[in-house]
């Protein structure tokens, strides 16, 4: 538990994304089976005990120490497992040494409800305060500490020298401690048969089309459907849904599972019914009342009834499709697709455009129908995971700009953590000059250049007019003109209003703050406002 | 709550300080006052601007270099008693936070009164050790006083310091340490522990280091970054104020480890929100058990609590029978705390 431990403390106040995989690659070499597979087992969240719950760390605690006083600390700290890791009392008598993580996971899992306390006490008592904090960490399932299962899944990847694509696969196969993983990785197995179990594969991504004219001959034309992207598998007569980081969403989606009857890997994108994105489709707005659920009410089923609408195929059965053309695949698609339920499965759609100024042409014609742009596909790629250049594209709308104002600054994080990097604006409620006050309309942290970024920091330091915690309020005086893809509803935020993907495109220092839009001008941006065709703005002057 | 005696006349504690109301004189008060009696030289303690500053010799250079030569006042060396008026006197008692720091004894026909200001229990090889002493009436100082504050020897923080420094040779190892106080005493300790390289200091530190070498404090070879090319900074060891360490100035250091020593790194949260990447738990408070034995050792009569987390140790006196009361004092904090 002492190496544990210490990995955790060293996650915890190491910034940069390579350090922390350094550290977590030379934890997972140097330590042997089954620890370092029960840590990993923690760090992506792959473990649960049942019997161990925040309420039982809270009773033990309160048994040993005044509670008064536990609560008074648990204020100042913050965090229930931070606060009893350095309140705990030493223990009275001799207690053996601090347990590796292996045997503290293995006595966790056998305790009931019943042994729980007496169970997490013992151990408690055999560490000290990092072996505390590391413990209630791994029991209560929360570690928090900066760490993605993605990265995680990176640092095996890289401690090993295989390719993460590779771990991705197996992963979801191979239950914690991971011995077959490990076994694989270090050399001394063959690589797990996975075929009869529904698992995860990495998803091919599509770069931005930036100046390029793509020849319609070699490239084929889809709309980009506003949902998310997602990945249906069958196999061994398990269903499983996976997002784009290959996060299992099964349990969201009860209704798409059950509805597949096909063995073999799709990929589609998962939308829910609705009138928006030229019908047939919600907005992605609607989709999310029923992400991150973990139970789904009938009701929202009802009310929000998911589908996918499929894009490729990926394996058929056993027979791994991935390096047939694009073409190859689409085919067989189609035939799979005709035979799937129809309330839960459609195609998505090729777009019939004889050249690519015809198909410019559509897509220009996209805002009024609520589409987020067009996908371009090359017609005799295989299906290559991560974001092969030139295979396919995301052609998006032209964004929408509005002109807000700046009024509150945070430092970044990383490389960025001495600038103040993440930007809060707002946009008038009314004109200044009849009583209008600036409500915050989105946050934005990219867009602009190092150059700009430095100008922005100095700004933000010369102009602070208030503080609160990490967070600088601003003189209300510098136009932002902000590009986004889309405005939402959002009953969230005060103005009402949420934009999708904010980011800053221009400092306009020659404009002023009271010539920046109104928040009413934002809303009639929103789909609604888009269908009615007043989605214009007026010019920047 | 038991009864005790009652609360003497002749000291009442106001928003702005402790007040000796029959004479008009006051403790660290923070705004300018004709006659002032001060602990300690830390910006929350004394300030500029008063007539006559009675502290001792340290404590007094030190306002001196911050604020200018107070106009009237005197040195009072430690054990000395010195005689305020109206039969109140006053002498001032080692209390181990900083150079020049003292509790300051008040006594009046056979009531005594200590006021703490800042202390700590620890070895300090910048600052004479803190003398318990009895009295009726002991003015704690409360800023560590959670349970959860139980301060690691510094050994240990400053092996944890030089094995940072060891594992990170391309980097420069930035500490942040209030200018008073805590920078020497990081200084002090690092040499304790055989580390005879020149340490680098920012601006803000070199006139405070060289008070304390005047003042007989052994430090070692320093000298200011600014002489230096930032290459040659690779490896070595940077003391700063906590508020540079996210500044342009460590900008442009060569890819800063940023550390803090401070008492509030015992939280992690508190580190990581500050952006340390080597969190040094180092105070000049007394932590939580150090503060609750004073109060036992010392065992006054009543017991009032000023600036810090007042409600644990109201809470704990309270279970042990404890007359204790908490005041409201303006601006006490840690300094440098906001940045």
């Amino acid at each position: 538990m002492d190496r544990f431990a210490r990995l955790l403390t060293d996650l915890i106040y190491t910034r940069a994304r390579n350090g922390k995989l350094a550290l977590l690659a030379d934890y997972l070499r140097d330590v042997p089976d089954p620890d370092r597979g029960w840590a990993l087992a923690g760090l992506t969240g792959e473990i649960d005990f049942p019997a161990i719950k925040a309420g039982i760390v809270r009773a033990l605690i309160q048994e040993r120490v005044d509670p008064v006083l536990f609560a008074l600390s648990r204020d100042f700290v913050g965090d229930t497992a931070e606060t009893v890791s350095l309140m705990w009392p030493a223990p009275t008598g001799p207690v053996r040494g601090a347990p590796e993580v292996s045997e503290a996971v293995a006595l966790l899992a056998s305790a009931s409800r019943g042994t729980a306390k007496a169970v997490l006490a013992g151990l408690l008592d055999r560490l000290d305060e990092d072996g505390r904090f590391a413990l209630l960490k791994l029991a209560t399932g929360a570690l928090r500490i900066g760490v993605s299962a993605r990265l995680a899944k990176t640092a095996f990847a890289q401690a090993f020298g295989v390719a993460l694509e590779e771990v991705e696969e197996l992963w979801h196969a191979i239950r914690p401690p991971y011995a077959e993983l490990f076994a694989w990785a270090t050399g001394a197995a063959p690589k797990p048969d996975i075929s009869m179990v529904p698992v995860f594969r990495p998803f091919m991504l599509a770069n931005p089309l930036e100046d390029e004219v793509i020849d319609l001959k070699d490239y084929a034309a889809e709309w980009k459907w506003d949902g998310i992207r997602i990945q249906i598998v069958s196999a061994g007569g398990a269903t499983r849904l996976f997002s784009r980081g290959g996060e299992d969403i099964t349990e969201s989606f009860p209704d798409v599972a059950e509805a597949f009857d096909h063995e073999g890997v799709l990929d589609g994108e998962l939308l829910v019914r609705g009138t928006h994105q030229g019908g047939g489709a919600a907005s992605f707005n609607a989709l999310q009342q029923r992400l991150g659920r973990k139970t789904v009410p009938g009701s929202l089923l009802t009310a929000y009834p998911a589908f996918v609408r499929l894009y490729d195929i990926l394996l058929d059965g056993a027979d791994d499709l991935r390096r047939l053309p694009w073409s190859a695949r689409r085919a067989r698609l189609e035939g799979i697709a005709q035979r799937l339920d129809r309330s839960a499965f459609d195609i998505s759609a090729l777009i019939e455009a004889e050249t690519f100024e015809a198909l410019a042409e559509l897509r220009a014609q996209a805002r009024e129908t609520d589409i987020e742009g067009v996908m371009l596909k090359r017609r005799d790629s295989a299906y290559e995971p991560g974001r092969k250049a030139g295979l396919w594209f995301k052609w998006k709308r032209e964004p929408l700009t509005a002109d807000c104002v700046l009024m509150y600054a945070q430092r970044g994080s990383g490389k960025r953590s001495s600038l103040y990097s993440d930007y809060t604006f707002g946009c008038w409620t009314a004109p200044e000059a009849e009583g209008g006050v600036l409500l915050p309309v989105g946050k934005a942290y990219s867009g602009f250049s190092d150059e700009e970024l430095k100008w922005l920091d100095s700004f933000v330091r010369k102009q602070t007019t208030g503080r609160f915690g990490p967070v600088r309020e601003v003189e209300k005086s510098l136009v932002l003109e902000v590009a986004f893809d889309a405005v939402n509803p959002s009953t969230r935020h005060k103005s009402g209003i949420a934009m999708r993907f904010p980011r800053i495109s221009r400092i306009r220092r020659d404009k002023p703050a009271n010539e920046a839009d109104l928040i009413e001008t934002l809303r009639r941006m929103t789909a609604a406002g888009a269908k009615a065709g007043d989605a214009s703005k007026p010019q920047p002057n | 709550m038991p009864t005790g005696p009652e609360t003497p006349r002749w000291i009442k504690a106001e928003r702005e300080g402790l007040h000796l109301p029959t004479i008009g004189w006051w403790i660290d008060p923070s705004r300018a006052v004709a006659n002032a009696l001060v602990t300690h030289g830390h910006a929350d303690h004394a300030r500029g601007g008063h007539g006559e500053v009675w502290a001792t010799a340290a404590t007094r250079d030190i306002i001196d270099l911050r604020y200018g030569k107070p106009p009237g006042g005197g040195d009072v060396a430690y054990g000395e008693c010195i005689e305020i008026g109206d039969s109140i006197t006053a002498t001032f008692l080692p209390a181990g936070h900083v150079l020049g720091s003292a509790q300051i004894l008040l006594e009046r026909q056979g009531e005594r009164i200590i006021v703490t200001g800042d202390y700590k229990r620890r070895p300090d090889p910048t600052c004479a050790p803190f003398t318990p002493a009895p009295c009726d009436i002991l003015i704690t100082e409360a800023t560590f006083a959670l349970p959860i504050f139980t301060h690691p020897p510094i050994e240990r923080e400053i092996a944890r310091l030089r094995a940072g420094r060891d594992a990170n040779p391309d980097r420069t190892i930035l500490v942040g340490a209030y200018a008073l106080g805590k920078a020497q005493r990081v200084i002090a300790e690092l040499r304790r522990s055989g580390y005879h390289e020149t340490i680098w200091l920012h601006g803000a530190m070199t006139a405070m280091c060289d008070l304390y070498q005047r003042h007989g404090v052994a430090l070692g070879p320093l000298a200011p970054v600014s002489e230096t090319p930032r290459g040659d900074l690779k490896g070595q060891i940077v003391i700063c104020p906590p508020s540079a360490l996210n500044s342009v100035w460590a900008r442009r250091l060569p890819d800063p480890v940023n550390a803090v020593a401070s008492g509030w790194m015992r939280v992690r949260q508190r580190a990581v929100q500050s952006n340390v990447e080597l969190p040094l738990i180092i105070s000049d408070h007394c932590d939580w058990n150090e503060l609750t034995a004073t109060i036992l050792e010392v065992a006054p009569q009543e017991t009032w609590i000023t600036h810090g987390r007042e409600d644990a140790l109201l809470h704990w006196c309270a279970m042990r029978q404890i007359r204790a009361r908490a005041l409201d004092l303006v601006g006490r904090e840690d300094e440098d705390e906001a940045a």
